[in-house]
């Protein structure tokens, strides 16, 4: 029976975030918040692997009350348990010390049932950075595995798991003892719509939520924004680009004026270390 | 932790398949710039099985310096062995900035170090600075969908590290009378010790032209309508001999794969020619694609954003427009045959 923890996130749709363009922040409550895409096939690959192998799947998140919302959605996709912690302390947290906080938490979490297997999202459409997964892994000492776009074998008896990792021009089979961490890619797995009795389940589900008292061993000084070695110091607008030259007329017209500059600009097809003809 | 202790600027020399990757050469480029400012020395960290002989490239692109860690152990990339001696390399050297190319590669292993230093890492960033006199980098990065430039800084620890963007800094012109100092660096590390083995490589067939690497793309949106309406991408980028590229809406209701993806969440192209048909030009499209050479949109919409960052824009139906180009195209490179066969 495997435990397996799938590590998730509540995150502003970043798709139709609208910006405040006076102030050049963001109006959250112009995007909804929803869990992040990544972390739904994290949490689809770690349900398929308990209906391959047997076991629980838990889902652990770090985030403000609301993002209890996102635990029942992994509950929908056929999570067992969630886990929140949530506390003003956590607040602020870069990804050093949101992997810090979410590590004591899986301790938490171990104590009362030992994981073979963490699975996270490659990474945070808000954050975009997925290096929370591989801090996690190295802070527990267990291998991290970038790139997992296949499972293909888990062996608690031996301890042994065997994936794919995606590569620029295929894949490479690995094979890691267990524990370990995967990040997985979005092609891993299709998820899914939920089915009515998970949706049910999900409803009416409430997780287990911890504050920073309730983790064990806790150094404060590495939570939230004091525990984060990075700041943002300042945030401007891109740059403004300057508009095109509108090609005009009917699209016969329109297509010969394309044309025509496009020939002028012969040079752009010169492939390297030739010469003009 | 002094901070005078900690001098010189690095770059993790990532190699594949025996050379160095581009955006490793390009970070030397922009790794030079830094150490200049700071007058002090940049040095590249090349580690692989057989790699040696790679060292004098770094220094031809502009390393002072290139600690080499060349053992059987690191045949292939494992976090764990590269992580191992990184960490000595840190340890005993002492960088002030530590430089990555975003690959999964170079990403994989930034986490892991920054973990273990431990110290701040930021991902994925766009533009690199230095302060002269205090050392600070400057690190910015597109954030929040590209909706929003950030500079990032790590004020309380050393090595400040990055992962960089490939095509936004540029390599130096590869010099061979450059002269560097390469010293061969070794760690204690075990076969049996790894707790991970890399059992197979599987080679895929890759795209005909890969997006990153292509001198034309033409790239889709969603105001193609259908996978069937998106064929026309296809057919027009078989004339011109061009990558297919797709905007995140595109990949996302599965009608491409995701490498074929542009923008902040897929990949950054800067292609001679660019073509954006039906796609609207969202900011996190725009951060993928704004470098290239000759931007060309095509979209219905006369208010879409596209217009804004393109050099020459089109009002007009993609179903209209684009089977008349393909139809001039054909038309123009059949006449020209040597043109035909640089396309």
């Amino acid at each position: 029976m495997l435990h397996i923890v799938a590590c998730i996130k509540q995150v502003p749709d970043t798709k139709i975030i609208k910006m405040n363009p006076k102030t050049n922040t963001m109006d959250r409550a112009s995007a909804p918040a929803i869990l992040n895409p990544y972390d739904a096939h994290a949490v689809e690959e770690a349900v398929r692997l308990k209906q391959r192998y047997g076991g629980t799947v838990s889902v652990l998140t770090m985030g403000p009350p609301p993002a209890v919302k996102a635990i029942r959605k992994c509950i929908e996709i056929g999570a067992d348990e969630g886990y929140m912690i949530s506390d003003r302390a956590f607040a602020g947290a870069d990804t050093l010390a949101t992997s810090y906080a979410l590590t004591k938490a899986l301790n938490k979490i171990a104590k009362e049932r030992p994981i073979d297997l963490i699975i996270c999202g490659k990474m945070t459409i808000d954050g975009d950075t997925g290096q929370v997964g591989p801090g996690i892994a190295r802070r527990l000492d267990i291998p991290p595995l970038t790139s997992v776009k296949k499972i293909v074998e888990i062996d608690k008896e031996k301890g042994i798991a065997i994936l794919h990792r995606k590569l620029e021009d295929g894949y490479e089979v690995v094979s890691s003892t267990m524990p370990c961490l995967f990040s997985v890619e979005k092609d891993i797995n299709e998820v899914p719509y939920s089915t009515m009795p998970n949706m049910l389940r999900a409803a009416r589900y409430n997780p287990h939520i911890w504050s920073v008292n309730d983790l064990e061993d806790v150094d404060k000084a590495q939570l939230g924004l004091k525990g984060s070695p990075t700041i943002v110091s300042s945030v401007w607008a891109p740059q403004k680009p300057q508009g095109g030259q509108m090609l005009d007329g009917k699209a016969a017209d329109q297509v010969s004026q394309l044309l025509g500059i496009m020939l002028e600009k012969k040079e752009l097809f010169q492939v390297k270390g030739e010469s003009t003809s | 932790m002094s901070f005078e202790d900690y001098r010189g600027v690095w770059v993790f020399m990532e190699v594949k398949d025996g050379a160095i990757v581009p955006v490793a050469k390009e970070l030397l480029g922009a790794g030079r710039q830094l150490a200049d400012k700071r007058k002090t020395e940049l040095a590249g960290v090349l580690i692989g099985d057989g790699v040696s002989a790679l060292a004098e490239e770094a220094i031809y692109y502009g390393a002072d310096q290139v600690y080499v860690y060349d053992a059987p152990i690191f045949k292939h990339y494992r976090t764990e062995t590269y992580m191992r001696a990184l960490l000595a390399c840190t340890e005993k050297y002492k960088p002030e900035i530590i430089l990555y190319g975003a690959t999964s590669t170079g990403k994989d292993l930034a986490s892991a170090v920054a973990t273990d230093l431990p110290t701040g890492l930021t991902a994925d960033t766009t533009q690199l600075d230095v302060e002269e006199d205090t050392g600070l980098l400057l690190a910015s990065r597109p954030a929040f969908g590209g909706n929003i430039m950030a500079t990032i800084l790590c004020k309380k620890y050393r090595p400040q590290m990055a992962t960089v963007r490939p095509k936004v800094v540029r390599a130096l012109p590869r010099d061979a009378s450059r002269i560097g100092t390469i010293t061969r660096e070794s760690i204690e590390l075990r076969e049996e010790d790894v707790r991970t083995k890399v059992l197979e490589i599987v080679r895929q067939t890759v795209q005909r032209v890969r997006i990153d690497e292509a001198d034309i793309i033409v790239a889709g949106g969603k105001g193609l309508g259908s996978p069937a309406g998106f064929q026309l991408i296809h057919e027009f980028a078989d004339v011109i001999g061009a990558a297919v590229g797709a905007s995140r809406d595109v990949v996302e209701a599965g009608w491409i794969g995701h490498h074929h993806q542009v923008g902040q969440t897929g990949v950054t192209v800067t292609p001679k020619i660019y073509f954006a048909i039906g796609i609207s030009g969202a900011i996190q499209h725009i951060v993928g694609m704004q470098n290239s050479g000759l931007i060309i949109a095509i979209n219905k919409d006369p208010g879409a954003l596209i217009f804004q960052s393109c050099h020459y824009g089109i009002v007009g139906d993609a179903f209209e427009i684009v089977p008349m180009l393909i139809e001039q195209f054909k038309h123009a490179l059949g006449k020209e045959s040597s043109y035909a066969r640089k396309v």
